[in-house]
């Protein structure tokens, strides 16, 4: 799969990407400054964001159902500010492994986990993993013993996916933040799962 | 060929999933703040978005990167839309070529 | 039945349960849909009703898409869409699909 952003210095879309945007300023539809503070308000959304939510629900049981009921109402509690996002929330169980794909284009939860990396946009990935995750998790360092269901999502529509991973054992006596940052992007996309050390 | 999309992909034989990502380069990011923007101001859906990407060519859809897919969607959007016209657009991409060299 | 997310377009009536089987239509239109191809024809169960929504077929075409769609997600065996499906009897997909495409099964 070529998707790796290796451009030509000035390409043919990088001239449409400049030509409609000076026409946009020119129109009075966009400015300048418009776009360059939603660039930086696109920096600041990180996975870490979502990884916060993970952390809280993992210390915070009360929390962890809400993020169950309503992802979207459970993270403005904590001061992200997801308001068209519709964030459905999946929990990994001893029982149950959750991965999301959107095989129709490529729906992600942008505002809590930024931009979508390349393998998830591939047509490797958006092809096979409705059909053999198994194999796919597979290709990720990722085996699921049959005993455990899996649960893949198609994201076709208005709903965002989110994977709530098992907090992993050895971890009881973890801190929030130190808990954040062991709950990667991958594992809230569900193909991968968090490690200790 | 038509009776099934090039973009509805689910189920298809490929190949391996290679963990490839970039970190995205300033103008793709701001193909992607263009989009918000204009989405939030009602100029455009996503979904007419998604149906001028799933309306490229099956090798485009294929080659071109993300953000290429997205720009050759939203000027499309935009043309279909009498927000910009052709000749705009070509008499801009012309100025803007001649800048560079 | 209550969706998950309370939206205030001007709504179709949601017309199935949790629980309720369903068939997805099998039909091939052109247009904008966000049904994929592989699960048309196949039978599930309503997992939970999103809530209503405009109809992106319609969006798509700069249309209102009104009145909203009611929105499901449907929980599918992965043996019964994929025969050759490698993988436990209890594997499932989850898709998110719109009313107008489902029919009791």
């Amino acid at each position: 799969m070529k998707d790796q952003g290796t451009y030509q210095p000035y390409s043919y879309y990088q001239l449409m990407e400049t030509s409609l945007r000076e026409l946009l300023v020119e129109k009075g539809i966009v400015t300048d400054d418009a776009v360059n503070a939603e660039v930086t308000a696109m920096r600041g959304r990180q996975p870490e964001r979502g990884s916060k939510a993970v952390a809280r629900a993992w210390v915070d049981d009360a929390f962890r159902q809400r993020l169950l009921k309503n992802g979207t109402a459970a993270c403005e509690e904590l001061g992200l500010e997801i308001p068209a996002l519709k964030l459905v929330v999946v929990e990994n169980t001893p029982q149950v492994h959750n991965a999301i794909v959107c095989t129709l284009c490529s729906c992600y939860p942008r505002v809590l986990l930024g931009i979508p990396p390349d393998w998830y946009k591939s047509r490797n990935y958006r092809s096979r993993m409705v059909r053999e995750p198994r194999a796919v998790l597979a290709e990720f360092g990722l085996k699921i013993a049959d005993a455990v269901q899996i649960r893949v999502h198609d994201s076709t529509a208005d709903m965002r996916y989110m994977v709530l991973p098992m907090r992993p054992k050895g971890t009881e006596d973890w801190d929030e933040a130190r808990l954040a940052a062991i709950v990667s992007r991958d594992s809230m996309i569900g193909v991968a799962i968090p490690k200790v050390g | 060929m038509l009776e099934r999309g090039h973009h509805d992909m689910g189920g298809l034989p490929a190949g391996k999933v290679e963990p490839t990502e970039h970190d995205y380069a300033e103008w793709e990011r701001r193909i992607d703040a263009m989009v918000q923007l204009l989405r939030g101001a009602g100029q455009i859906t996503v979904d007419e978005l998604r149906k001028n990407i799933e309306a490229l060519p099956p090798e485009a859809y294929d080659k071109l990167s993300y953000y290429e897919k997205w720009i050759s969607s939203l000027t499309q959007t935009l043309l279909q839309r009498g927000v910009i016209t052709t000749e705009e657009l070509g008499r801009k991409m012309e100025e803007v070529a001649g800048r560079k060299k | 039945m209550k969706p998950q997310f309370a939206t205030d377009y001007p709504a179709l009536d949601a017309k199935f349960d949790k629980g309720d089987r369903v068939r997805v239509r099998k039909t091939a239109p052109l247009g904008h849909i966000r049904t994929p191809f592989y699960i048309r024809g196949h039978v599930g169960e309503i997992e939970r009703y999103c809530g209503a929504f405009p109809n992106p077929e319609e969006l798509a075409q700069r249309r209102d898409g009104l009145p909203a769609q009611p929105l499901y997600r449907v929980r599918f065996k992965q043996k019964e869409v994929w025969p050759d499906y490698k993988g436990p009897a209890s594997d499932v997909l989850e898709i998110e699909i719109f009313q107008h495409w489902l029919e009791k099964a």
